[in-house]
């Protein structure tokens, strides 16, 4: 399997064709639904973010809590297409990519094709092989969302498999 | 009469739902692995991971998904059980309070609208039947929403009959597509009122992925609907392939002379349920 570190520059993203089975390195954050409204409350009073959005690739997924000896508790990825309505308009701020579960919509892909962005799927239902690709979290915004919070991932060779490419063909049938 | 002290109901719904949230059940796993040999590709990737999944879940103690769900606690109570202590559904949160705790599992419940967590992941999702006999049987199934989101119930016409199922349940698993991370499990719920056909649909998932309906008509319904679920080629997370469901579950109780209720509840490839009887 490729092993891709991230950020991914311009070329490596358009060298990525959708159902192209990789391994993830490098910093991911975590949101959810609830995380995203509150980005979208912070973007619309004009004040700054808890984190970069250039560059930066968002993990759907709300962690169980953290085992002693462990960076995050069982933490697979979560359904993509509730964040449908909020996805574009990330994209269009910068943001690199996102990693989640299942389709998204027709919006998203077009976000994608005009920032060269990727959307990966990693596997539902995996949680504890996920944690175990988390080398370290830290808790970056919002603790009071308790497991929505969002969390900055260190991943190691986290599998994933392109769901929907910089030139808009996607792994799912329509 | 036989008494039971609620609070070791209480405490078998900690011990069923500590287990049920860190293991797949013997039967999700067997299909999982032959619906595998029968993938390639992305779908086969994805089929491997989660049965790897399953393997390092069990290695270093942690649940197989974070998605520890709604704590769906079904009982079926002898009737000639006398229940003593404190009230049932308290004795029942308070053993999902302390298993979330103990097991470090996500705490997903929270108010509709605010959406601000309960913290503990209560209150339980309780269902009691009242059944003969002096036997208490819980069930515990861990749901996940990513799936009941997909969920769906129709108040079909009788004049739709039959065919006006099948096509229900196989439409309702179309729509759902990538997104309840399939291979699905189907459990149906046909006949009934509104409300308890989504019942008999979440019961049904409580059933072995294997097993079919008593009733030849409703098995029928059962293997049509898989058939063409199958056929669909959604395949694992949608990649794909020529399983889509693992199962369809379904169950049925008289309805009205207007009516044909018809409800689907969509269960993810991590299926955990275990039961004990007291």
């Amino acid at each position: 399997m490729r092993k891709l570190f991230l950020p991914l520059t311009k070329e490596e993203k358009l060298s990525l064709r959708a159902g192209d089975c990789v391994l993830l390195s490098g910093t991911v954050y975590t949101a959810r639904d609830c995380a995203h409204r509150r980005i979208f409350e912070l973007l619309d009073a004009d004040m700054p973010l808890p984190f970069s959005l250039k560059d930066a690739y968002i993990y759907y997924a709300g962690p169980c809590p953290a085992p002693e000896g462990f960076a995050t508790g069982s933490c697979g990825p979560t359904t993509s297409a509730r964040m449908n309505v909020f996805a574009p308009r990330l994209l269009d701020l910068g943001l690199g990519g996102m990693i989640g579960k299942g389709e998204m919509s027709g919006e998203v892909v077009a976000a994608l094709v005009r920032n060269h962005a990727v959307y990966f799927a990693a596997v539902g239902g995996a949680g504890a092989l996920y944690a175990n690709a988390v080398k370290k979290s830290t808790l970056v915004a919002f603790p009071e969302l308790l497991s929505e919070a969002v969390y900055r991932f260190e991943v190691e060779d986290f599998p994933a498999v392109v769901a929907a490419d910089c030139r808009g063909e996607t792994i799912y049938k329509r | 009469m036989k008494i039971v002290e609620t609070s070791t109901i209480g405490e078998a719904v900690r011990r069923l739902a500590l287990k049920a949230c860190s293991r797949l059940t013997c039967d999700c796993r067997e299909a999982l692995a032959a619906a595998r040999k029968q993938e390639d590709g992305a779908a086969r990737f994805a089929l491997d991971t989660v049965l790897e999944n399953e393997a390092i879940a069990q290695r270093i103690g942690m649940p197989v998904c974070q998605d520890t769900g709604m704590a769906c606690v079904l009982i079926e109570l002898g009737q000639e059980v006398s229940l003593s202590g404190m009230p049932l559904s308290d004795a029942v949160n308070e053993g999902v309070r302390r298993a979330y705790e103990e097991g470090n599992f996500r705490k997903s419940i929270c108010d509709p609208l605010t959406r601000v967590n309960t913290g503990d992941n209560t209150p339980a999702y309780l269902h009691v039947e009242l059944v003969a006999g002096d036997g208490v049987k819980i069930t515990f199934l861990p749901k996940g929403f990513g799936s009941e989101n997909m969920s769906r119930i129709g108040m079909l016409t009788p004049a739709e009959g039959r065919q006006g199922i099948v096509d229900f349940i196989v439409e309702a698993v179309q729509k759902a597509g990538s997104r309840p991370c399939p291979p699905v499990v189907v459990g149906v719920g046909i006949g009934g009122s509104f409300d308890s056909c989504a019942y008999l649909a979440k019961r049904a998932l409580t059933r072995p992925i294997e097993s079919h309906n008593g009733r030849e008509d409703v098995a029928s319904i059962e293997r049509e609907a898989l058939e063409k679920i199958n056929a669909l080629g959604i395949g694992a997370q949608g990649f794909g392939g020529k399983i889509s469901a693992l199962s369809v579950l379904a169950e049925v109780a008289p309805t009205h002379i207007a009516g044909l209720p018809v409800a689907v509840n969509i269960q993810c490839h991590c299926v955990r349920c275990e039961r004990e009887t007291l």
